[in-house]
């Protein structure tokens, strides 16, 4: 059933994707040339993102990015994070390697479900960010109960 | 560009040698690593490691650091989006300069380690004096 809105469905999200992979590749080559690393691209952070019944939960990693520097909202559908990795002042250091990009991040995750934007609770622990996303009363499961009415036969 | 499969801590570890017994994958983290007053400091990102889990060898001139990360989610979870992976931190470095091996500190906070490396003092420049006659 549908067969030919399921295959364009695809077809529209195989190109969604590729163009999101074209403009991260050319935010990439702009940024690297600004030498800011990746932290400024599109897609970062990278977030995984499951659920259960109640929650969403989306989760990314964040090393050396202080709570105080980070800024989690929800607007509307979407998850916005926000924050800085500030690079370290040094003196007179010298370095050998300098792998750890450093700067602002900006990136908007789209929920597929809505959310109770009031509960969301957010925790970091050892570089880690767990967002925890109530889902809102209408989106979530309701069970609904069957009755069993079997008469018996006499 | 990096991929979405890589993790964006660091590049995946493939065909270490000796294999290793943990099923869970192995990365190489990012790392840091500058001279200031004396030592050399080493930083690395490894988000998600217990303190406990963090080991820290030096070695005939060779600095290996590791950390074990435990899944944070119940097996068998389905990913609505799934950007990077789970896995432990490995990496090694070959020190040139030659290392204070007892003085060697660490510290771990915000998900990246500090490992403080002070030189010999021999190795330290010392500044010689020209006399004039």
């Amino acid at each position: 059933m549908n067969g030919w809105l399921d295959t364009d469905a695809r077809l529209l999200g195989r190109l969604r994707d590729r163009m999101d992979q074209l403009f991260s590749q050319v935010l990439d080559e702009r940024t690297l040339r600004e030498g800011n690393g990746f932290w400024t691209q599109r897609s970062f952070p990278p977030v995984n993102c499951w659920e259960d019944e109640k929650n969403l939960y989306a989760e990314c990693e964040l090393p050396g990015v202080r709570m105080e520097d980070l800024d989690v909202s929800v607007v509307g559908r979407e998850l916005v994070l926000k924050g800085e990795r500030k690079a370290p002042e040094l003196e007179g250091a010298t370095y050998h390697r300098r792998e750890r990009d450093t700067g602002t991040f900006h990136r908007t995750v789209r929920l597929p479900v809505a959310i109770d934007s009031g509960k969301v609770k957010a925790e970091l622990r050892h570089g880690v960010l767990t967002i925890s996303l109530p889902k809102a009363p209408e989106a979530r499961p309701r069970k609904i109960e069957v009755k069993s009415t079997t008469k018996r036969i006499a | 560009m990096s991929t979405a499969m890589e993790r964006q801590s660091g590049r995946e570890l493939t065909g270490t040698n000796p294999e290793r017994t943990r099923s869970l994958p192995c990365f190489q983290p990012r790392v840091d690593i500058y001279e200031v007053s004396g030592e050399l400091v080493l930083v690395a990102d490894m988000p998600g490691v217990a303190n406990e889990s963090i080991d820290i060898v030096f070695e005939n001139g060779v600095l290996a650091i590791s950390g074990k990360v435990e899944k944070r989610q119940p097996e068998g979870t389905q990913y609505l989006l799934s950007e990077y992976g789970l896995g432990d931190y490995h990496r090694a470095f070959e020190v040139s300069e030659a290392i204070d091996a007892t003085k060697i500190s660490a510290e771990y906070s915000d998900g990246e380690l500090v490992v403080h490396l002070p030189k010999a003092e021999s190795a330290r420049p010392r500044r010689i004096e020209v006399k004039s006659r």
